[in-house]
């Protein structure tokens, strides 16, 4: 086996390309989730957004449109949870994998003719000389532009839920949605625009995941990318900067499997390809062990039903 | 604007109801989804809930179909529904039907070519244990650790999928099949082997399990404390704990029963409809039978018939396949909007939706 193929620059670079469609859909759910509601289907509302990112940017040409439409697609699918789990009152966790098992069939129907073709290239940062500084250059400066703008994206969710009112009332609903709706909050519009952020950022963490990461559609291409997401917000404690730790410590472990696959490391494929996996369980059981911490952190309303009853 | 007010008790009306509902809602959704695809929907419903029924020329073959085909979801279903009730969600029924298969099988493999009638109820037991087993990962980690058994149970069919990769390219792929990653074929191995037991009726051994296990599930869940107990902790989780249910135990028994009862479906499937071990063989029923599950309304009759339901769409939506060259996942489209509808029309049961008045302040 030859490690000296393996650049460590290279390989850091590729574990940030892996790494960012979980980190996108993972603080879209961390939203969700702290809002109070818990959306089981990151999976299915994943791979929407990655058919319909990928239909219009092959379509139009633009991989911008493409992650626009992956926005509204995940949104959009994502108003159905929405509408069952707010209005009519069902359990969060059945409607979530509903949505699942709905958006990955809805998604093959709609890619069925899309298999096998290449999406329009994706641009990357380029400065002059900066770019080309040897170590730094590929490190910070010559990424695709969706790799800053998911990091901007972290920034963002954590100014809103600790710096604005906004955030403040949305943490609210979530901790205790009796005391909100007392307070004159209207708790159900807060969770369904919540819910709807989640889809948008789901989607467009799966249209990276079409257009940047593979580049291709094929049917279920997510392989449970969505529920390593879920995973990833209880491993952040619900703090959205330890999103970004978490998903570049699961990309550092794919993007680390895959170069062992490749090198030919003297271990069978299979056994490698659930590495990912694993690593995801002991992670969570090492997060969950503390049953105080988890709780202090957990949004207390997180997967009650909320119904105003005048 | 509607209103929705809570009726003083559920109705048992709208209990049965519901679930009719659904489907019918489905039906009509499914057919404007095939109305947008470009076939004529009422072919296309006829195709999928009668044809594979009553069609002169095809149900020969499909009626058979019906049972091989609902006896693994309703056998699943049964074992999640214990669990649904106690709001221990176990979703990774699919990598234990998956382990149950290899650790089944194999245990049949190794006996291979010895022939006994001891053979296949050790097989059966091996394909239990092996479900049981994969299913108390979960529930070890979530009463020691308090680790979440969604998103353990789900994780697991992922490493259940890639461990049968590494089996049928690895010890148990078949030493006569020309290196194809499949496992010895069992319909060549007498002992092992789950056929049908009346010619052309789909009727093998996993059939009569999921019967026996239809009523023993129903005489636990009616007649037995434990299935007081799990309604209890699903109801009231403090209520159950006051009235002497360990919290812990209920997460064992109800993960290990749903992961014993889908590591058997796995086993009786490997040997008689799939035949064989392969990268192929997972065909998503631990995922069905969760719609099975809801669709039945976690009540033991209930799961039978929307097990035989949910087989009629699988059957029926192959034949929509052939017949009018819908793609595959229409079907699968199909059964997730009609676990969106079971649960939207569940709000029937406990709520009425009222006209509001114009209330004066």
């Amino acid at each position: 086996m030859d490690f000296s193929a393996l650049s460590p620059v290279a390989l850091i670079v590729s574990l940030m390309v892996a790494a960012t469609p979980i980190l996108i859909a993972a603080i879209g759910e961390l939203v969700v989730e702290k809002s109070g509601v818990l959306n089981l289907g990151v999976e299915g509302m994943m791979i929407i957004g990655a058919i319909c990112g990928f239909i219009v940017a092959v379509e139009t040409g633009s991989p911008w449109l493409g992650f626009l439409a992956a926005m509204a697609g995940g949104a959009a699918i994502s108003f159905i949870f929405a509408v069952l789990t707010q209005y009519m009152l069902t359990n969060q966790v059945a409607t979530g994998l509903a949505l699942t098992m709905f958006g990955l069939g809805l998604a093959a129907l709609m890619g069925h003719s899309y298999a096998g073709i290449k999406p329009p290239k994706f641009g990357t940062l380029d400065i002059p000389f900066i770019s080309d500084i040897p170590v730094i250059g590929p490190l910070i400066f010559s990424h695709d532009y969706m790799i800053y703008i998911s990091l901007m994206i972290v920034a963002g969710v954590w100014y809103f839920l600790t710096r604005t009112r906004g955030g403040l009332v949305l943490r609210a609903a979530g901790e205790n949605h009796d005391a909100a709706h007392a307070l004159g909050y209207k708790v159900i519009r807060i969770r369904i625009m919540a819910i709807m952020f989640g889809g948008a950022m789901a989607g467009l963490g799966g249209a990276y995941l079409s257009l940047v990461r593979v580049p291709q559609w094929t049917e279920g291409m997510t392989a449970g990318a969505g529920w390593i997401a879920l995973a990833l917000v209880v491993f952040a404690s619900w703090k959205p900067w330890r999103i970004i730790l978490g998903a570049y410590l699961f990309g550092g472990i794919t993007v680390l499997q895959l170069n062992l696959q490749a090198a030919g490391a003297n271990i069978p494929v299979a056994y490698l390809s659930m590495t990912p996996y694993l690593v995801t369980i002991i992670v969570l059981v090492i997060m969950s062990a503390d049953k105080k911490r988890t709780s202090l952190n957990a949004p207390a309303c997180l997967g009650r039903i909320f119904h105003a009853s005048s | 604007m509607f209103k929705l007010e809570r009726r003083p008790s559920p109705s048992n009306a709208m209990v049965v109801l519901t679930p009719v509902l659904a489907v019918v809602l489905t039906m009509i959704a499914g057919g404007i989804l095939f109305a947008i695809l470009g076939k004529n929907p009422f072919e296309a419903i006829r195709i999928i809930f009668w044809d594979p029924l009553f069609n002169e020329v095809v149900a020969s073959y499909t009626r058979p179909q019906l049972l091989v085909k609902a006896a693994p979801l309703i056998t699943i279903a049964l074992g999640l529904s214990f669990g649904y009730r106690a709001n221990i969600w176990n979703i990774g029924a699919e990598g234990q039907f998956i382990m149950g298969a290899i650790a089944g099988g194999a245990v049949g493999l190794a006996f291979y070519p010895t022939e006994s009638v001891l053979i296949f109820p050790l097989m059966v037991l091996a394909g239990a244990i092996g479900g049981f087993l994969w299913a108390m990962i979960p529930a070890f980690l979530k009463i020691k650790f308090n680790a979440n058994e969604i998103l353990v149970s789900l994780m697991l069919v992922y490493v259940a999928i890639n461990f049968l990769g590494a089996m049928v390219t690895g010890p148990l792929r078949s030493p006569v099949g020309m290196n194809f990653p499949v496992s010895r074929n069992f319909n060549e191995y007498p002992s092992a082997y789950n056929g049908e037991l009346v010619a052309n009726t789909g009727l093998h051994m996993g059939v009569l399990v999921t019967l026996a296990a239809v009523i023993v599930a129903y005489i636990l869940l009616k007649h037995h404390i434990f299935g007081f107990q799990v309604r209890t902790a699903g109801q009231s989780p403090r209520a159950a704990k006051f009235s002497g249910v360990n919290p812990n135990i209920t997460v064992a028994i109800c993960l290990g029963i749903s992961g014993g009862l889908a590591g058997m479906a796995g086993l009786f499937e490997v040997t008689g409809p799939a035949g064989k071990l392969s990268t192929n063989f997972p065909l998503g029923y631990g995922f069905t039978a969760i719609i099975v599950a809801f669709l039945g309304r976690l009540n033991p009759i209930g799961i039978m018939l929307a097990g035989l339901l949910m087989a009629l769409t699988y059957i029926g939506g192959e034949l929509a396949q052939f017949q009018l060259s819908v793609p595959a996942a229409s079907i699968q489209v199909f059964q997730g909007m009609l676990l969106f509808f079971m649960l939207a029309v569940d709000i029937l049961v406990n709520f009425r939706i009222r006209l509001a008045k114009k209330e004066v302040a």
